[in-house]
């Protein structure tokens, strides 16, 4: 690894363009969904839609840290994925085996099935990213 | 009406991603052409928006909900140019990456929109 220094870590460049253009479609997507659904029918599935929430609000932090870039943002970043990739499998794993405390789905229901899994491909695809982009600092 | 365009708009939408797919194949980055390309793409998406409206204001009800799916309409909308401009700055293989992602992702959108009209 080279080391770039006194230079923040150009964390959108090349593949972390990609990378912050599908955060940025989970932002919308999440949040929107969750908004929509907490203000018309929240006392249906109220945990469902919490959680889509906190997924919307994860993945606004990570966008932000991406397009921000620097060391700070990018260990940031690196904690959020990894809560992230820590999310979906919980809950994941949590619809697949108890579906009845879910009456609605989730971001992050069967480890993001409605989204083609780019719940679950985005963090693993972030973290190998991040950890790539570090920069040596001495 | 709608149903045409929806099924056009989500087609160029993947002659779209195939077409900067290629580009990011083959190393390069967006170019005019392919601005081009995303300009009809969105021009279509604004149509559809425009004609959706038009629909919603006829008193037709989407079966899944309007609020949804104005929703799904804007964002149909917003796809392709906010990739485009992400695709500006970034002036190597990955913006053109970047675009055929975009159209992937409008071409989901007009999936789900289909399902809402209820079509």
């Amino acid at each position: 690894m080279t080391a770039v220094e006194e230079k923040p870590a150009r964390l959108v460049g090349g593949p972390g363009l990609v990378l912050v253009w599908f955060y940025g479609v989970m932002v919308v997507g999440a949040v929107s969904r969750s908004a929509y659904q907490i203000a018309t029918e929240f006392d249906r599935a109220p945990l469902a839609y919490t959680l889509s929430a906190v997924a919307g609000v994860v993945y606004g932090f990570i966008t932000y840290s991406l397009v921000r870039g620097g060391e700070t943002a990018r260990r940031a970043a690196q904690v959020c994925c990894a809560a992230e990739l820590a999310g979906v499998l919980i809950v994941g794993t949590w619809t697949l085996i108890e579906p009845s405390a879910f009456p609605d789905a989730t971001v992050w229901s069967d480890y993001g099935m409605g989204y083609v899994f780019i719940p679950v491909l985005l963090p693993l695809t972030a973290l190998y990213w991040l950890r790539k982009s570090r920069t040596v600092t001495r | 009406m709608l149903d045409v365009l929806m099924l056009v708009t989500g087609v160029a939408a993947l002659l779209l991603a195939a077409w900067c797919g290629w580009a990011a194949y083959r190393d390069q980055p967006t170019k005019d052409w392919h601005f081009i390309g995303m300009a009809v793409v969105s021009v279509l998406a604004l149509v559809q928006l425009v004609v959706g409206i038009v629909q919603l204001a006829r008193g037709e009800k989407p079966e899944q909900g309007t609020t949804i799916f104005v929703a799904y309409l804007l964002g149909a909308f917003a796809c392709v140019p906010a990739a485009g401009f992400m695709s500006l700055a970034e002036r190597t293989r990955w913006g053109s990456v970047t675009v055929a992602a975009g159209a992937v992702v409008l071409a989901v959108l007009e999936v789900r929109l289909y399902d809402i009209w209820g079509g």
